[in-house]
């Protein structure tokens, strides 16, 4: 086994360190989610679903706590997809010479900026969650510590997965790209589909059907199902809507984040073996 | 196996349809401080590129250290130390991180690095500015920093893609010291440069490379005696009938007309040539109003072949250089 990809990781994460604004902006997003849209729309739509009686022995959550889920996947999402871009500013910077020019193999290449990437989702993860339980998410209620900290482990899991096939997509175009705003590009470009046909923000049930069919197999929505699965439970109600998630489909939805993961990983293997830097 | 270190034949380099490097081909010895000398654009860099294993080598033959570039380039990779043209340094990094990264990249063990580097801090000169970002270094320092992390691996052979550009004359002399005595511990050397001066300085062996091809190659004194002994620059009242007067003299071997006068070199010392020749113009009545002798430099060897002036303050010639990226 190489050991090389630690050498990427080690300077990824100085530089990720040393410059706090880039962790500070990127938490600011979803702050601002969960602060305003989350807090705003969980008064109209719990009022929504209050008209539907509850049924009994099952757990209605409120909307902030549904939606804090997908606040979650959307900033390992944002950070995933931005997280190649590394290597971009290295390249246009002429550092990626160094790199190219070594013995160290390409793979580790991406391994490296993988790794260090789900690493900078890991922290935006607990922040998040962290600031969330403090605005009133209910995360984790009614858990005993040992059920909390395998949840956490499930939701890691997830996140670390998900962010791993969107980190090696990013490396895959940022080595293809020549300038930065071409980047920027596409990943605007990308963002929004993914987030707005997804279960992130609102229940898919009312979903066009071929919204509803993308939404399923969409990763970002494998990873929300994780989250609330682990965070909020298998079997609760919110806004009226019964969400009962059962062991299968969750290992679909981790199936679904590997097969996701292993594509891009391909893709990100083949640009870099064509990329030329000078 | 020979003590050439790197051995290169008819190695081409094509950008579109443009040929950039045109059917070089040289040898370098082992120990030897070996030189391209020529102008921006003439595919230095390029060849530089192929040989360290970062463009693919497209036609020709090259091998590094007994490792042919084409087919084993992991083991070339293994035995080179680089500096590039421009600065590629993070200048978000500290001196010691720059190398201790570099130490990972090359997968030397932890101990090895840490002996290592303080080695190469030490050598380089930089022990007080270890803690230092690099943004904080002056242009010397990046460049001295730059050096020592291609030696850190203990190169075979060095490759420096011009490494003084940019640099003020004092820095630059210290520089050449600084390369003499990375050579003199051994390690072989391959520079590029555009400075006559440098190429003249450092090189035991050169290469003028134009527009892709080697126009000359020698050992520096053998390139400038290519010109004759001295170089003599007459003004006269009469040029070309000086010229008829002398082309026909032994100790003359060539004559050719520049500026307002004419360039004549010699076979023999100048000092003794040039009062029999000012003798023979006068007798003929023609009265001389210049007279000028020097020792050949590389600028003469590089306009005798070129057939024209390599100056780095044209402004085409740094349009070129900076158009590429
Ligand atoms: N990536 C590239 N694509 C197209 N042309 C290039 C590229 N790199 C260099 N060239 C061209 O190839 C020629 C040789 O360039 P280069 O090797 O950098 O010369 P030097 O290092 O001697 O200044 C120049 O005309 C330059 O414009
Ligand atoms: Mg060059």
């Amino acid at each position: 086994m190489h050991y090389g990809f630690l050498t990427i990781y080690w300077r990824d994460m100085i530089r990720f360190l040393r410059f706090k604004t880039l962790l500070i902006s990127s938490l600011i997003q979803p702050a601002l989610w969960m602060a305003f849209f989350g807090i705003a729309m969980s008064a109209n739509f719990d009022r929504l679903g209050a008209s539907i009686p509850p049924i009994p022995g099952v757990p209605e959550v409120q909307y902030l706590t549904y939606m804090a889920a997908g606040v979650i996947a959307m900033t390992v999402l944002f950070t995933s997809l931005f997280g190649g871009i590394v290597l971009l500013f290295d390249k246009n910077w002429g550092l990626m010479r160094e790199i190219m020019a070594s013995p160290l193999p390409r793979d580790q290449i991406i391994f490296g900026i993988a790794l260090s990437g789900m690493t900078k989702s890991f922290i935006q993860v607990i922040i998040v969650m962290v600031f969330g339980l403090l605005i009133g998410v209910t995360f984790f209620a009614g858990y005993s510590i040992g059920h909390t900290v395998v949840a956490l482990l499930g939701i890691m899991l997830f996140v670390g997965m998900f962010s791993i096939g969107f980190l090696f997509f990013s490396a895959a175009i940022s080595i293809s790209m020549e300038t930065p705003e071409g980047l920027q590009g596409i990943i605007t470009l990308l963002t929004m589909p993914i987030f707005f046909a997804s279960n992130a923000l609102y229940p898919v049930e009312a979903f066009p059907p071929v919204l509803q069919a993308i939404s399923t197999v969409n990763p970002l929505s494998q990873l929300v199902n994780g989250v609330r699965y682990f965070a909020i439970g298998d079997n609760f109600t919110t806004m009226g809507i019964h969400y009962v998630y059962t062991t299968a489909e969750i290992l679909l939805s981790f199936t679904i984040l590997v097969i996701f993961a292993v594509a891009m990983f391909g893709v990100a293997w083949w640009r870099f073996k064509k990329a030329v830097v000078t | 196996m020979s003590t050439s270190i790197i051995e290169v034949k008819d190695l081409e380099h094509q950008y579109g349809d443009f040929k950039a490097v045109d059917g070089i081909s040289f040898t370098v010895g082992k120990g030897e401080i070996f030189s391209f000398l020529g102008p921006n654009g003439a595919g230095k860099s390029t060849a530089i590129n192929v040989l360290i294993t970062l463009l693919k080598l497209q036609k020709g033959e090259a091998s590094i250290a007994g490792y042919d570039v084409r087919t084993e380039p992991e083991k070339v990779r293994e035995s080179i130390g680089i500096v590039f043209q421009e600065v590629t340094l993070d200048r978000d990094m500290t001196a010691w991180e720059i190398l201790e990264f570099h130490g990972r990249l090359y997968g030397m063990t932890r101990s090895d690095r840490k002996e290592r580097i303080q080695e190469i801090l030490e050598l380089v000169k930089l022990e007080e500015k270890k803690d230092t970002f690099v943004k904080k270094l002056s242009g010397g320092m990046k460049r001295r920093l730059e050096i020592g992390r291609g030696l850190m691996t203990r190169p075979i052979v060095l490759f420096l893609d011009e490494p003084t550009i940019g640099l003020d004359p004092q820095t630059r002399m210290r520089m050449w010291d600084y390369i003499k005595a990375v050579n003199e511990e051994g390690t072989t050397i391959f520079l590029t440069t555009h400075y006559m001066d440098e190429a003249d300085n450092l090189s035991d062996r050169i290469s003028i490379i134009d527009h892709g091809k080697i126009i000359a190659s020698g050992k520096p004194w053998e390139l400038k005696n290519a010109l004759g002994q001295d170089l003599i620059y007459l003004e006269t009242s009469d040029n070309s009938k000086t010229r008829a007067i002398i082309s026909d003299l032994v100790s003359v071997s060539g004559v050719t007309d520049k500026g307002k006068g004419i360039l004549i070199t010699t076979n023999d010392d100048g000092t003794k040539v040039l009062p029999l020749l000012i003798e023979e113009i006068r007798n003929s009545g023609i009265s001389v109003i210049t007279v000028n002798l020097k020792k050949p430099s590389m600028d003469d060897v590089f306009v005798h072949f070129t057939g024209r002036e390599l100056r780095d303050d044209k402004p085409e010639k740094i349009s070129i250089a900076f158009g590429r990226r």
